[in-house]
């Protein structure tokens, strides 16, 4: 296949999966503020969308792509990343279907790892760095936020236990108003950079852009609007699951548990060390339900969560595995991945169909059992 | 495998410690500007049927400064974030 043709065809992949991250990590800055009410469900998708197109922006270090150092990129070729892509896109949609909030990012490192082994050998893929950059911070990242968050939510019911009830939502409820955007401005940030790291290495592999060089001005701002828009559609299903499967989430845990995310992500991000946003913000629901109680937390969706995480990247490199053998095959192979992505996505958004969830039923969950009132 | 287990440990110290001050920065500015609120008495689970601990004008104090430096550590995590 011409090489301009596949390189086209994977700059588009790309938008697509970036469109997905978008959709499928909504719920990360603002299932909870929806649930309490802070924002109403359009308006919230709506501040998401745009600071997420705002943090494309921020910064272009694309050096440090989501790639870099997971697999050997002078070993693989645009068609592997196409096939590694078409993974990680159909692992999101199959995720969102089922209202997992997985982590993109490692559906995107799996899909490549699949892809990457089947096109390169085992020695392509740098398990080590998957080990350390992947398996380790998706045990601990978790748990680290889930432990802040549970100290910040019984401080906050604490502190403020003699405080007007009234004063108390509305304060609690505009601090979710300022710590969800940040969240979504560091996601923008954060996961755009993902996407506009995989189109420049496409361009470079496919020696349309010069080795080193960053990304053009076009890849930005496709990048950003195409995460902006995946985020305005809303991830609607996920959002229920994080903000109103996990518990019955009180301003005060919304804000205890969007303040936490936002400190671990952005203090992970300034030091180098890499966390699943995805991770962190349902570790800091979890956190914040048990903070108010134990027992008004589900712990079977916490399992259920756990176990998505766990087969999050090997699902996806399977399926990038077999994108990758028949994308490899030849012209007609890249040809069939295509249609057979393609139709694998629509039929699952006709599932989706059949029972939709949007911003008017979103919050129409029965809460888990209610619960004694503060942890104080 | 290189595991920076004191980036990591950085990490959690400098979370939890932001996290946990903008949390009772912003409980404490609650509890003072509640000081300003009407007190029917016994309006909800949260509220105490007492009166307020501070007076109204010391508790507007202690908010202010309270959201004040809540505004300079979101601040930091703009800058932290463009930089």
């Amino acid at each position: 296949m011409d090489v301009s043709v596949i390189v086209v065809v994977v700059v588009i992949t790309a938008l697509i999966f970036d469109f997905t991250n978008g959709f499928h990590d909504t719920a990360n800055a603002m299932a909870t503020s929806i649930a309490t009410g802070a924002w109403h469900p359009r308006v919230a998708v709506a501040v998401a969308g745009v600071l997420n197109l705002a943090g494309a922006f921020l910064s272009v270090q694309v050096a440090k792509t989501i790639s870099s150092g997971i697999v050997s990129e002078t070993r693989i070729t645009p068609v592997v990343i196409f096939a590694g892509l078409v993974g990680a896109i159909l692992w999101n949609l199959v995720t969102w279907l089922l209202g997992m909030p997985s982590s993109s990012s490692h559906a995107l490192i799996g899909g490549l790892i699949g892809a990457t082994w089947v096109a390169a050998g085992s020695s392509a893929v740098q398990f080590s760095a998957v080990l350390g950059k992947v398996v380790l911070p998706a045990v601990i990242s978790p748990v680290l936020a889930g432990i802040v968050a549970l100290a910040a939510t019984y401080l906050a019911y604490r502190i403020t236990a003699r405080a007007a009830r009234g004063t108390a939502e509305c304060g609690f409820q505009l601090g979710q108003k300022v710590s969800s955007s940040m969240i979504a401005l560091a996601h923008g940030t954060n996961d755009a950079q993902k996407t506009m790291g995989v189109i420049t290495l496409t361009l470079v592999t496919g020696g349309l852009l010069a080795p080193g060089s960053g990304p053009p001005f076009w890849v930005v701002l496709s990048a950003g609007l195409a995460i902006a828009l995946g985020t305005y559609m809303g991830g609607w299903r996920i959002i229920r699951t994080l903000g109103r499967r996990v518990s019955d989430i009180q301003p005060q845990q919304g804000f205890a548990a969007e303040s936490t995310s936002a400190a671990v992500i952005l203090a992970s991000s300034h030091l180098g060390f890499p966390l699943s946003t995805t991770q962190v913000c349902t570790g800091s629901v979890f956190g914040a339900g048990a903070g108010r109680r134990l027992a008004s937390v589900r712990w079977s969706m916490a399992g259920r969560m756990a176990l998505a995480w766990a087969i999050t990247l090997p699902a996806a490199a399977v399926v990038g595995a077999a994108a990758s053998w028949l994308a490899t095959r030849g012209p007609v192979g890249t040809i069939i991945v295509a249609v057979g992505g393609s139709a694998i996505g629509g039929g699952i958004y006709a599932a989706s169909r059949r029972n939709p969830v949007n911003a008017l039923n979103v919050n129409d969950v029965p809460a888990p059992p209610p619960s004694v009132p503060t942890a104080a | 495998m290189h595991i920076d287990w004191s980036s990591l440990l950085v990490v959690a110290v400098v979370s939890a410690a932001v996290a946990l001050t903008v949390v009772v920065l912003v409980a404490f500015a609650i509890v003072g500007l509640s000081g300003r609120a009407p007190h029917p008495g016994g309006d909800g689970e949260h509220t105490s049927s007492t009166a307020p601990a501070v007076s109204p004008a010391v508790g507007t104090t202690v908010a202010l400064l309270c959201l004040l430096a809540c505004v300079l550590i979101v601040g930091y995590g703009l800058y932290v974030l463009v930089v």
